[in-house]
């Protein structure tokens, strides 16, 4: 037998999402393949650039992504209505860019690859109107190497709308003219920082920026640039077209934030996955949707949404998964899609292996990461092995604290931190059978700084 | 000493751009304010045809978008999919990410180690394969995942190796 192709899957099948529930996923198919323009359009998609450009100001929509409060769905949750306010735009700015950023690299997150190779026109539509909103003069997804079938139905998708005149001079007869290509990255976790991703998007290295200036400031080639995620844009059309109400009224009672979110399940559970829920579910429910833990385990830890969020326990199972209810706990709700850990799994490896991802992915651009890292996955080793030193585990503690946030140059140290930090703090005896009892047959490690095993 | 002064001093060995992916690259080069930005797709393009970045290619790219060859080695020494050296026909590219991690990917790497007797980085004597880490494939509900070529596959049973490997000769 051979092995199997993989698929991404939504487990909501057609018959059971509805336009007004399941904003971004109703148009999707069961047979998984792309959702070409003649289908789209029967599904009434592109009404919403037809709707909105020409009738409604740049501003108006904007006020009304402000108020739908949709939050970035890359993992930041910051505004999307916020950021495009913040934009620099007008008669004396130079026309600017949009970026979709479909880096998607995060461990166990796997959302915007369903979108993008399954509905590529709906991100098209939302960034037409983003670059509206924006009054970009281009626009560019930024899609990472990997995703082969993604570029694939994107670059099929940027043909038909460009032959329909979705996109090109003078969209629906509005006098805006915008149009969109394709970027494919060749690797590096970073790129997903949106200034590093800028970076790359201009050929050069992904060494972060330094912020002020914001990209919203100046960006790719000096511009104003918008860089939202796959499903931050996704979520546009249908905000544009049911408003800022309905879109809050999506999470009912569940939640301060509106809308519905990609969840996802992997790890050790009986059903991995997708499903388009309210946000504010709770990971409870999506273990439950999973089918619980595969090979009758039990739940230990999990990661609420990728491998720079903070490690839950199963006491927080009944917690909203929204951006201020995670966040309160000390993780991030990230990208939202739960990572399961089995109560027969070690932490140290575990978070060995995230850090060893950590200490790889970084760019070297500043000390505290690019030393810090390789340094906390040769402590870690050696805890693994039973070959840790006391006080090995207080100083990665103050590793953790030294690559927190606001003492590296971006964001990848600060989420290289929260999985340490937060499996120490829960599973501290599993880290404490690593160090070596004295007497026994010491090994004596290398020097702190040799990462010859990084 | 500059370790990229083999490249300054270089005229690119007599390497030169196939005319068809110096179409590509000035197609590619249309979409950006800078040509530098082709830069990253120049070196896919070159890699597509060649199977890696050989050192006259660099600076053919660097001549052809007008900036220095230290500039376009220093982009393609920085992205982990593009090849600086020879590689196999096949590339392997394993997910070593935590969701992988938590449902067998130790087990998978050691299985197609031991089939293929080469490790991270290397490459099989009848250059066929060669096998590398990959930050987390997105495909993490259908881990362990692992990608040859353009190919992705998930989840992959330790068993299934000898087979899927029969598909890429």
């Amino acid at each position: 037998m051979t092995a199997n192709r993989y698929r991404c899957r939504l487990h909501q099948a057609a018959h059971e999402r509805r336009l007004e529930m399941h904003p971004l996923t109703w148009w999707l198919r069961d047979d998984g393949e792309r959702v070409g323009l003649d289908e789209y359009v029967a599904k009434d998609g592109y009404a919403v650039v037809r709707q909105v450009l020409g009738y409604q100001r740049p501003d108006e929509v904007i006020e009304t992504l402000k108020a739908a409060n949709i939050r970035g769905r890359g993992g930041g949750g910051f505004s999307a209505g916020v950021k495009w306010g913040l934009t620099l735009k007008g008669e004396d700015m130079p026309r600017g860019y949009l970026v979709c950023n479909a880096d998607e690299m995060e461990p166990g997150t796997f959302k915007d690859r369903l979108l993008l190779e399954q509905a590529p026109h709906l991100l098209l539509e939302g960034m037409i109107l983003g670059g509206y909103a924006n009054d970009s003069c281009f626009g560019y997804i930024f899609l990472r190497g990997e995703y082969v079938t993604a570029a694939r139905a994107i670059t099929r998708a940027i043909e038909e709308a460009r032959a329909a005149g979705w996109l090109g001079r003078d969209i629906a007869g509005s006098g805006f003219d915008f149009d969109i290509a394709l970027h494919t990255g060749a690797g590096r976790y970073i790129c997903g920082e949106e200034t590093a991703l800028i970076n790359s998007l201009e050929g050069q290295r992904a060494n972060p920026r330094a912020k002020p200036p914001f990209p919203g400031q100046s960006g790719a080639w000096g511009k104003p640039t918008v860089v939202n995620n796959v499903e931050t844009l996704c979520n546009v059309p249908a905000v544009l077209r049911f408003g800022a109400e309905w879109y809050q009224g999506l999470s009912g009672e569940r939640s301060g934030d509106g809308g519905t979110k990609l969840y996802g399940v992997s790890g050790k559970a009986h059903r991995t996955g997708l499903w388009e829920l309210p946000i504010g579910t709770t990971a409870g429910e999506l273990l439950d949707r999973a089918g619980g833990m595969r090979d009758g385990r039990s739940l230990k830890a999990w990661l609420p949404g990728g491998g720079s969020t903070g490690f839950l326990l199963p006491e927080h199972l009944d917690l909203a998964l929204d951006f201020d209810t995670i966040g309160k706990t000390g993780s991030r709700l990230g990208t939202g899609l739960i990572t399961l850990v089995a109560d027969d799994q070690s932490m140290v490896a575990l978070v060995r292996n995230l850090e060893k991802f950590f200490a790889r992915e970084s760019c070297g651009w500043c000390t505290p990461c690019r030393d810090g890292l390789p340094w906390t996955v040769k402590l870690l080793r050696a805890l693994e092995r039973g070959e840790g030193r006391p006080g090995d585990i207080e100083l990665l503690e103050e590793l953790a604290e030294d690559q927190g946030p606001g003492k590296t140059f971006c964001a990848h140290a600060p989420g290289a931190a929260m999985p340490l930090a937060s499996a120490i703090e829960y599973f501290r005896d599993e880290f404490e059978r690593g160090i070596a009892r004295p007497g026994k047959d010491d090994v004596v490690p290398d020097g702190p700084l040799s990462t010859s095993e990084a | 000493m500059n370790e990229n002064a083999h490249l300054l001093a270089s005229d690119g060995d007599g390497f030169i751009l196939d005319p068809e992916d110096l179409r590509a690259i000035e197609h590619e080069r249309a979409h950006y304010e800078q040509p530098q930005a082709a830069c990253i797709e120049a070196l896919k393009i070159v890699q597509r045809r060649h199977g890696w970045v050989p050192d006259g290619a660099i600076v053919a790219i660097a001549e052809t978008l007008g900036i220095g060859p230290a500039e376009v080695e220093g982009v393609a020494t920085f992205y982990s999919l593009i090849f600086r050296q020879p590689v196999g026909r096949h590339v392997i590219l394993i997910c070593d990410s935590s969701s992988c991690f938590l449902v067998g990917y130790d087990t998978l790497r050691e299985a197609l180690s031991s089939h293929l007797g080469i490790g991270f980085g290397q490459t099989t004597a009848d250059d066929r394969f060669t096998l590398l880490p990959v930050c987390c494939l997105g495909a993490c509900d259908g881990g362990p995942a692992l990608m040859i070529d353009d190919d992705t596959y998930g989840p992959v049973a330790a068993e299934d190796v000898a087979a899927l490997l029969e598909d890429y000769p």
